[in-house]
């Protein structure tokens, strides 16, 4: 019944991770073939500038305008919340979360949960946790049911098994349900359908993400394509809704644009399958619907984003997915590569406020900067600024006081004094020019670390004559 | 900055940046300063010369300060603000004359016009001049383009060529649509698009020793995409795309290469073939 | 101090000597791209809908309570629930009694608790009214309520949605207004663009995940 599912282990570094990506050809073809489909869905979806960037930007200041405000909403969001008689609770750390989810359950003497799609969750370990406690955590989404089976963890966070082909998944099925191999995807879904139906029926309690929390109304906004949500929160007689604090907007109208930039930047849809607006628990004439909602408010190191006016920007993030879609390093890696629960451009900016930069020092530097993220984000987070501000907080030194937790990671008294000397290097004429006499007449580099360099290239050789002889013979002047 | 007129508080909770208007470009001056970039000054300095010869085949006198050194990228890329500060300083104390900027890198152009506001947040003071150096940069192929508005004779041979543009110069100076105008004006000059055409090369600075493994399977994509394109060579306007690149292909034994586009461009409008 | 106190007071120190940011949204940005001709509205929602297997008959609101029949009679269905409460409920019950198809009618008139098993495995169909559709996305507006609860849009592989053409609003932005949603939510309002489906294996599409399969939206012309 319920045994803890092991994860596959991962080793201990982004770089190490991503040796092993590289060098499997299935994933690398699988990502790429799936990133550009993605990309040309969102393009097909925004086939207009204008509109697509004044939606960008409207979408852009109404989470400003939220975050803006965001104690006073969650105040407004928990007393609509509370009067529309949803119970709300509040937890600073993941193992609060479980405590809270566990005791709810306890409370029901429920032994099985069926869960629709959260991230928050997967923050939370949450499967772990209750499987722990002997209560079964199932994943209902069938890209999170694939690869709980499989002992993995989403690899996307909106295609959890987007790294797996139809090959994968038949051979998974038929080891780990018994059933025949198929090529046939609508067979491998029916597959999962019927074996995920008899868990609706049976769950004590649902489990849910929340996309947007609205504080106007008291309103929990889920969407989804599959109806796996809709039954997660509508069959058990308990829904549990876990979500992270800045997920709160103001007003019921605000959704409407946000909702529009979600799922066309994620899956070019112009809408998901179904938006399931949840403002509260059975009501006495109704006859289904959970008898009781609850909502989890998780910090998690959000606040430790937010008190950074610069970083607060982070927490616009509605958790699209159209940021990894178009990263070249995602691209070639895949989610796993990045260890954490939130891969990708997003996963770099907001792991180290969860869990520290000590646990994460690869995170910024994982970046070439292309900046194709921050040219899709709907919601306009300036993500390059937020990799660049990462990386000054990573090599701050102890005394310098990092912003970030865990800041000065990578604090290295060695390539400090290395940045010194270039900076000395490029503030003295004399010196620079005597650098590049040296460097051109001798063909040797001064900067240390090249040695990377020729893993991918020719040694570099510099040229005959710098451009600062040659424009001074040209040009037959000095200075200016 | 609009978000300032409501609100000055240090730790107010910031909107993206309004969207650029398009450029308006000065008419063409009888002098400018190129600022020729660590990359082109010490692998690619007949580029930079070649940048020059065509200003002044425009009739505009080009000076070159010879305190020049770094626009200051790599340390900005990799959070040493303090060391940028100070090399940022130098270069805007030296460009500090009221003259024309040009610079025949994009992403070195970004420094100036986007990234020497971020560097000198902390300066009010400085931002005077930081704004008035962004207004007097010019990526070398807008220059050429909007400025000097270039009428030229392609005195080449009929040529394909594939067009490589830096992540940075492509999204903030829209350098990939200058250089295709710039290019288009070449008689005997076609241009192929190639596969994944805005995507990284890999380059990034740093990252292409920090993450070596990337980057390496990243420019291995790039390069072959270039050559599959069916041109005949590479070229473009950013010189750091260009080491990787060219890099890249001498370690795979490749026979295709890239070039500089200054030097692309100077070779068809004089006439002078270099070996 | 509680979770709560603490969360809050960070997030307040850090919002500090601040105020909050403007409410500048621009209405227009939701409206504008998103208006039709009458005469569109109806074409492009029909479109978008058939675009991801939706099953659309335009009708009059006479001919409904027929297609029905046939639509269950042509699968082999041997039930459908409805909702003798409303008005449309009535209206096919009483074709039902002139017409007496085979499927039988069954009512959704008990809490969920005592007929889960059957409701989950038994039930072909549903056939339910809307509040409403939008022309925009392709979708129909749900307002479940104890004729019509939640899981009778859900649970049966078959789902018939009544939908009245003049029903149909440009936007979600004009819905919302002229219906005023921000005065009083129900406990659960849907928007259901078609039947369920996943791209999660890969990116391939396949319908019927876990709502239903198959879902026909039966278009009144209500003049």
């Amino acid at each position: 019944m319920s045994q803890r599912i092991p994860v596959k282990e991962l080793t201990d570094s982004f770089r190490g991770r991503a040796v092993g990506a590289l060098a499997d050809d299935q994933l690398r073809t699988n990502f790429r073939v799936a990133m550009d489909s993605l990309m040309k869905k969102r393009a097909d979806a925004f086939p207009d500038e204008e509109e697509r960037e004044g939606l960008r930007e409207l979408g852009n200041h109404i989470k400003a305008r939220a975050l803006s405000r965001l104690p006073d909403l969650l105040e407004q969001l928990e007393t609509r919340l509370t009067a529309n008689g949803v119970k709300v609770h509040w937890a600073e750390t993941t193992e609060e979360a479980n405590r809270i989810v566990h005791s709810i359950i306890e409370a029901k003497q429920g032994s099985q949960v069926v869960k629709g799609k959260s991230m928050v969750s997967e923050e939370m370990e949450m499967n772990d946790y209750l499987a722990e406690r002997n209560i079964e955590c199932l994943e209902s989404d069938m890209g999170e049911y694939i690869v709980q089976l499989d002992g993995e963890k989403p690899s996307h966070i909106i295609m959890p098994a987007i790294h797996k082909n139809r090959f994968q998944v038949s051979r998974l099925f038929h080891d780990k349900l018994g059933v025949d191999e198929t090529e046939d995807v609508n067979e491998l879904i029916q597959i999962g359908r019927r074996t995920l139906r008899q868990k609706f029926l049976e769950a004590d309690v649902g489990v849910s993400g929340v996309n947007f929390a609205i504080a106007e109304t008291g309103t929990l906004l889920l969407v989804e394509n599959e109806g796996n949500g809709r039954m997660s929160t509508t069959a058990p007689p308990v829904h549990i809704a876990v979500t992270g604090i800045e997920k709160v907007v103001e007003n019921l109208r605000d959704v409407v644009p946000l909702l529009s930039l979600l799922t066309r930047s994620a899956l070019g849809q112009p809408i998901t399958t179904y938006v399931n607006m949840i403002s509260g628990p059975r009501k006495a004439d109704e006859l289904d619907g959970p008898e009781e909602v609850h909502l989890v408010l998780l910090d998690n190191g959000r606040s430790g984003a937010f008190a950074d006016a610069q970083l607060r920007q982070t927490l616009n993030c509605i958790r699209c997915g159209a940021c990894m879609n178009h990263c070249p390093v995602y691209t070639r890696v895949g989610g796993h590569t990045y260890g954490e629960v939130y891969p990708g451009p997003i996963g770099k900016i907001i792991t180290p406020h969860m869990v520290g930069l000590h646990k994460v020092p690869d995170h910024p530097s994982a970046s070439s900067l292309c900046g194709a993220c921050g040219e899709v984000c709907p919601v306009k987070i300036p993500i390059p600024e937020m990799l660049q501000r990462l990386r000054q907080e990573n090599v701050k030194s102890p005394a310098e006081q990092p912003k970030v937790k865990d800041g000065g990671a990578k604090y290295s008294r060695k390539e400090r004094a290395i940045w010194r000397f270039w900076a000395s290097l490029n503030t003295s004429p004399v010196i620079y020019r005597l650098f590049l006499w040296g460097a051109t007449r001798f063909g040797k580099l001064a900067p240390k670390n090249v040695g990377p360099w020729t893993e991918n290239h020719s040694a570099p050789v510099p040229a005959r004559r710098s451009l600062h002889d040659l424009a001074k013979a040209h040009l037959n002047q000095g200075d200016r | 900055m609009s978000e300032l007129f409501y609100d000055a508080a240090p730790n107010a909770t910031r909107v993206a940046p309004e969207r650029p208007r398009p450029r308006t470009y000065p008419a063409k001056p009888a002098e400018v300063t190129l600022f020729g970039t660590c990359v082109v000054d010490l692998f690619f300095p007949e580029a930079g010369l070649d940048a020059i010869r065509l200003l002044e085949r425009e009739g505009i006198r080009v000076h070159f300060p010879q305190e020049q050194s770094c626009c200051g990228q790599p340390a900005w890329t990799s959070g040493y603000v303090n060391e940028v500060r100070e090399v940022a300083r130098a270069q805007l104390n030296l460009l500090d004359n009221g003259l024309p900027v040009v610079v025949p890198s994009g992403s070195c152009a970004g420094m100036f016009r986007q990234h020497y506001r971020e560097v000198f947040a902390e300066e009010p003071d400085t931002l005077e001049r930081v704004e008035d150096l962004a207004e007097r940069t010019f990526e070398l192929t807008e220059f050429l383009l909007h400025v000097c508005k270039v009428d030229w004779q392609d005195l080449g041979q009929p040529t394909q060529i594939a067009l490589h543009t830096s992540c940075s110069a492509r999204r903030e100076m829209n350098t990939h649509l200058h250089a295709r105008e710039l290019l288009g004006k070449l008689a005997n000059v076609e241009r192929l698009d190639h596969d994944h055409e805005s995507e990284c090369c890999g380059f990034g600075g740093t990252f292409s020793v920090r993450m070596p493994e990337v980057s390496g399977a990243m420019v291995l994509d790039k390069t072959r995409s270039l050559r599959e394109s069916g041109a005949a060579e590479m070229v473009t306007a950013d010189g750091g795309c260009l080491l990787n690149i060219n890099g890249s292909l001498e370690k795979q034994k490749q026979t295709f290469r890239g070039r500089h586009l200054a030097s692309f461009l100077w070779e068809r409008v004089s006439g002078e073939v270099k070996s | 101090m509680s979770a709560r106190s603490n969360i809050l007071n960070k997030l307040r120190a850090g919002l500090a000597g601040t105020t909050p940011r403007p409410d500048d949204f621009d209405e227009g940005l939701v409206t504008r791209p998103w208006q039709y001709a009458p005469e569109d509205r109806i074409t492009r929602l029909r479109s978008l809908m058939e675009t991801v297997h939706t099953e659309i008959h335009q009708l009059t609101t006479e001919q409904w309570p027929s297609k029905v029949q046939e639509l269950l009679e042509s699968r082999g269905l041997k039930n459908v629930l409805y909702a003798p409460g409303t008005d449309h409920g009535k209206q096919l019950a009483e074709h039902w009694q002139h017409a007496e198809p085979r499927p039988e009618l069954l009512v959704y008139d008990r809490p969920i608790e005592e007929w889960k098993e059957e409701l989950f495995w038994q039930v072909d169909a549903s056939v339910t009214g809307t509040v409403g559709g939008i022309a925009a996305t392709g979708s129909l507006v749900l307002w479940p309520d104890r004729h019509e609860p939640r899981l009778m849009s859900l649970l049966p592989p078959l789902h018939i949605a009544l939908l009245k053409a003049s029903e149909v609003e440009d936007n979600l932005y004009g819905m919302m207004q002229k219906h005023n949603w921000s005065a009083g939510l129900p406990t659960n309002l849907l928007l259901v663009s078609g039947p369920s489906k996943t791209a999660d294996i890969e990116q391939v599409l396949a319908y019927g995940a876990h709502g239903p399969k198959e879902l026909v939206v039966l278009i009144l012309e209500d003049g």
